[in-house]
């Protein structure tokens, strides 16, 4: 169960993580800096287990995979948006960090609430609310690639994508 | 199929795909650059075999070099040795780099028909040479590197059917700020943009600028047919006469929609901040006299030498306002030293520009030219996100080459007016 921080649409990997900072590509010099350019407090007040919710599009800009990175590294446990831009969408697949397709989560829950994703089904409990949304499934394959860990998991377990 | 299914369906070995369909490809060109190269080669060391291909391997070292502090020069390095290493001879450092997009297809390093993976969002750029091309993060372009293969969900597509020419001042980048402005940042997501139609009226610089932004709109790739342009700029820059194949959408291929542009109907455009689809025509802006701090020409957008040409054509005998810092931008060295022997460098100092060596450096908010709080910047770059340049109160202001050097003269943005 965590907290949420919510935010609207087109939230860029510019403020994700400003590319002053990626010079660095450890997560966790990458996590001080996450969400920055929009929101000073984030790294600050995000705890293990808080979970992003935002608009349509989320991630959109640079290709950078500092930004899943940092914002896996803050401890978030999943992201859960309207839409994701692609590049981001592959990214934070690849490198294990959950993220849900959910308009009405979006549209219902607030800056603040207490929600359990079930990373699993995609099952969305907002405790605060009382109130129970569903996440778009996963493809088969993306499912595949997010139970074995992560893209170079896969790849270590299968001996190729 | 459309020609980037067709693409796909070469690279899956299928006779057919179909969009939504998960297919697994062959990849020819792995690209990363200093930024995101160095997350690659973590990934890669927690493989036995790192390299499937050296000669399919792709890094230049372009965004924060010359290197901008220790840590810069540290992660360089650490590319330079793992090239050393695996006997990866692409590395482009030092006076060999330009900025990438602009130097694969000057070193004939990309191909039409070819399929082409960038650590980089911006490689969607070689759809200008009929290759599929897209951005990645790094994971999925270590495992590109590993394995020669990635995985791609085939896309649907928006066709784009162009006609008539451009008027004198109005560009690519007009265009495919237009098209942004039109169909929104994520109006392609997910998707292909194809372009159709009278595509000989776009010069080959023009269909870069204009698939290098395809990704603005939240695009997959964009592409255009294989035009005698396209041709033309392959058979001079194909160094080594690698073979190729060039594609075509089939006639009954199936798009999502179609959008028709008389190009003769556009004006020079400039996209208001924060987003790029926030566009309005030059000459509505020239009336919100936005006093401008400083002017970039240059970036995997515009840095061509066609741009600083343009760029030239305006400010040859005249200087820039006072209080514009006008920071321009050869993409690379081949560029720089043919704007050297043309005079045009000439004409750039005579009018009180300042000439950067080829890096990305400002168009990201890196170095060599960061806005302090609520200084303003025309730039001919690809994005005007919030801090993007700097200070988050500063603000970019995205147009073609033409727009920033009149801005420079006027010193509030303008709409070029040559001597006519």
């Amino acid at each position: 169960m965590g907290k949420v921080f919510k935010y609207g649409d087109n939230v860029d990997t510019d403020v994700i993580i400003p590319a002053r900072y990626l010079n660095a590509y450890q997560p966790s010099e990458l996590a001080e800096h996450c969400m920055e350019d929009i929101d000073r407090s984030f790294s600050k007040e995000v705890k293990y287990g808080d979970i992003i919710v935002a608009g349509e599009n989320f991630g959109s800009g640079s290709s950078r995979e500092h930004a899943p990175l940092a914002i896996s590294a803050c401890g978030v446990c999943a992201v859960i948006a309207k839409s994701f831009a692609r590049i981001f969408y592959r990214n934070a697949i690849n490198i294990g960090l959950p993220i849900f397709e959910c308009t009405e989560a979006v549209d219902k829950i607030s800056a603040g609430d207490e929600i359990l994703v079930d990373l699993k089904t995609g099952e969305i409990n907002n405790i605060t609310k009382g109130e129970t949304y569903n996440a778009e499934p996963f493809p088969d394959f993306i499912a595949e690639l997010i139970d074995d860990g992560g893209l170079v998991n896969h790849v270590l377990k299968r001996g190729r994508i | 199929m459309t020609l980037t299914q067709k693409i796909i369906a070469s690279k899956s070995g299928q006779s057919t795909v179909r969009a939504g369909q998960i297919v697994r490809a062959s990849v020819d060109v792995a690209l990363a650059n200093d930024i995101t190269a160095p997350v690659s080669i973590r990934e890669l060391e927690k493989f036995e075999n790192k390299v499937c291909d050296p000669d399919r391997v792709v890094f230049v070292l372009d965004h924060f070099t010359p290197n901008k502090d220790i840590k810069s020069a540290e992660n360089c390095r650490f590319i330079r040795d793992f090239c050393s290493e695996h006997g990866i001879e692409k590395c482009y450092h030092g006076a060999e780099a330009g900025i990438e997009h602009a130097l694969l297809p000057e070193q004939g390093l990309v191909l039409p028909g070819q399929l082409i993976l960038g650590a980089d969002s911006h490689t969607c750029t070689y759809g200008a040479l009929n290759a599929f091309s897209t951005g990645v993060g790094s994971t999925d372009l270590a495992v590109a590197i590993k394995t020669g293969e990635c995985w791609l969900k085939v896309p649907s597509a928006i066709k784009i059917v162009l006609a008539g020419n451009f008027r004198k001042y109005v560009s690519g980048k007009d265009l495919i700020l237009h098209i942004i402005g039109l169909i929104g940042v994520d109006g392609a997501a997910y998707r292909s943009i194809e372009f159709c139609g009278d595509t000989q009226a776009l010069s080959i610089d023009d269909k870069f600028t204009v698939c290098n932004m395809g990704v603005e709109a939240g695009a997959k790739n964009c592409i255009f047919p294989a035009d005698e342009t396209v041709t033309e700029y392959v058979q001079a820059h194909n160094m080594c006469g690698r073979p190729y194949r060039v594609f075509e959408a089939d006639p009954d291929a199936e798009y999502e929609k179609t959008i028709y542009i008389d190009l003769s109907e556009l004006d020079p455009v400039v996209a208001y901040p924060h987003l790029p689809s926030n566009i309005k025509s030059v000459y509505d802006a020239e009336k919100d006299r936005i006093r401008l701090d400083q002017v970039v020409i240059g970036s995997c957008t515009n840095g061509r030498y066609s741009d600083l040409e343009a760029a030239a054509d305006i400010l040859r005998g005249k200087k820039v306002s006072s209080h514009v810092r006008t920071i321009i931008i050869p993409a690379t060295p081949e560029i720089y030293k043919k704007a050297i022997k043309n005079g045009l460098m000439e004409v750039f100092t005579e009018s009180g520009c300042i000439i950067s060596p080829p890096t990305c450096g400002p168009c990201l908010g890196g170095f060599m030219g960061i806005l302090a709080d609520t200084e303003k910047c025309a730039s001919t770059t690809n994005r005007n996100f919030v801090g993007r340049m700097g200070h988050t109160g500063s603000e970019v202001y995205l147009c073609s080459p033409a727009v920033a050097a009149q801005s420079a003269v006027e010193g509030i943005i303008s709409a070029p007016k040559g001597d006519e």
